[in-house]
């Protein structure tokens, strides 16, 4: 049951224009928790003296991320659309490594999932960005 | 003593269009998601055209979150760069014709962020206007709005703290 969710989630996520076009992938799902990559992109700078990612780009990456963790939580029916999300940014990531997001769906409603992630390049040990949001839950008996 | 003659019209213009022109076209990542800035006086409003690679949700189709949030962030940013540089050319202490991204003055960096989702955003331009509601010598903090068909409905709102530049160039 748990792993059928977790593929429709991974087949959703796969299929997001989007995310195609910044490169992410999708490395873990499952249980209201998921892990994605972004390769560095001379695209996606932000500061063209230090050639740093632009928050955005890292924005997007966890927007993703816990929309991600939401669909595979075993109580969310499916679809999920951000309500809000709070992002703060520790250190600037650094230029040529791979962005790592991980996030977690750590309570759900009938109507709102709460999620929290973390953004880390080769250094796990220092995160480059944390992130709080909230998730709508589509009722499944709309259609 | 009489006054000075004003400046002509143009030689106005010109520098506070390339002064918007250099700090813009620098940023790799505006440039990718094709965000243009127009100003009028020192107003600046941001336009996202509509593209298929910024699509979130297929099925709707809707504009990824994500976009929405990189777009308010980076109309966040210009805005406050934009009013540091806005007195560093006004005043005449930088000539915004030699400007480029080596020469400009470091942008601020952002601390946090944070994204209210008002509306799905549709297949159509986006459209955003921030204003810095404080500027100070260490922080500084900046709300944004952004709609489409009509500025009164906002598909999204945002809040962002940021780190101000050192003056050491």
């Amino acid at each position: 049951m748990s792993d059928r969710k977790a593929e429709i989630a991974r087949k959703f996520i796969e299929a997001i224009p989007h995310c195609n076009a910044l490169g992410m992938t999708l490395n873990e799902i499952g249980d209201g928790m998921a892990e994605i990559t972004m390769p560095y992109d001379t695209r996606f700078v932000g500061d063209p003296v230090t050639g740093v990612l632009h928050g955005g780009a890292v924005s997007a990456l966890m927007d993703t991320c816990g929309g991600a963790a939401v669909m595979s939580h075993p109580k969310s029916p499916a679809a999920t659309a951000t309500i809000d999300l709070r992002i703060d940014y520790m250190r600037a990531a650094t230029p040529g490594q791979t962005i790592r997001a991980r996030a977690t769906c750590y309570h759900i409603t009938r109507n709102v999932a709460f999620v929290r992630a973390v953004a880390m390049d080769d250094d796990d040990e220092n995160p480059v960005a944390s992130a709080a949001g909230s998730f709508t839950v589509e009722q499944a008996t709309k259609r | 003593m009489s006054r000075p003659p004003p400046e002509p019209v143009q030689v106005v213009k010109h520098r506070r269009d390339a002064a918007l022109k250099a700090l813009v076209e620098g940023v790799p990542y505006i440039q990718y998601l094709g965000i243009a800035f127009e100003r009028r006086g020192d107003e600046l409003t941001a336009t996202l055209p509509f593209d298929d690679k910024l699509i979130g949700n297929p099925y709707l189709p809707a504009i990824h979150g994500g976009v929405t949030a990189a777009f308010l962030e980076v109309s966040a940013l210009i805005e406050l760069s934009w009013s540091i540089l806005w007195d560093e050319i006004e005043s005449g202490r930088i000539d915004s014709d030699t400007l480029d991204p080596t020469t400009l003055p470091r942008m601020p960096r952002t601390i946090g962020f944070t994204v209210d989702y008002l509306r799905s955003g549709l297949p159509r331009d986006a459209y955003a206007r921030a204003r810095v509601t404080r500027s100070g010598r260490r922080y500084a903090s900046v709300m944004v709005e952004a709609w489409q068909d009509n500025r009164d409905r906002l598909i999204a709102q945002a809040t962002g703290h940021f780190l101000m530049p050192t003056r050491d160039g």
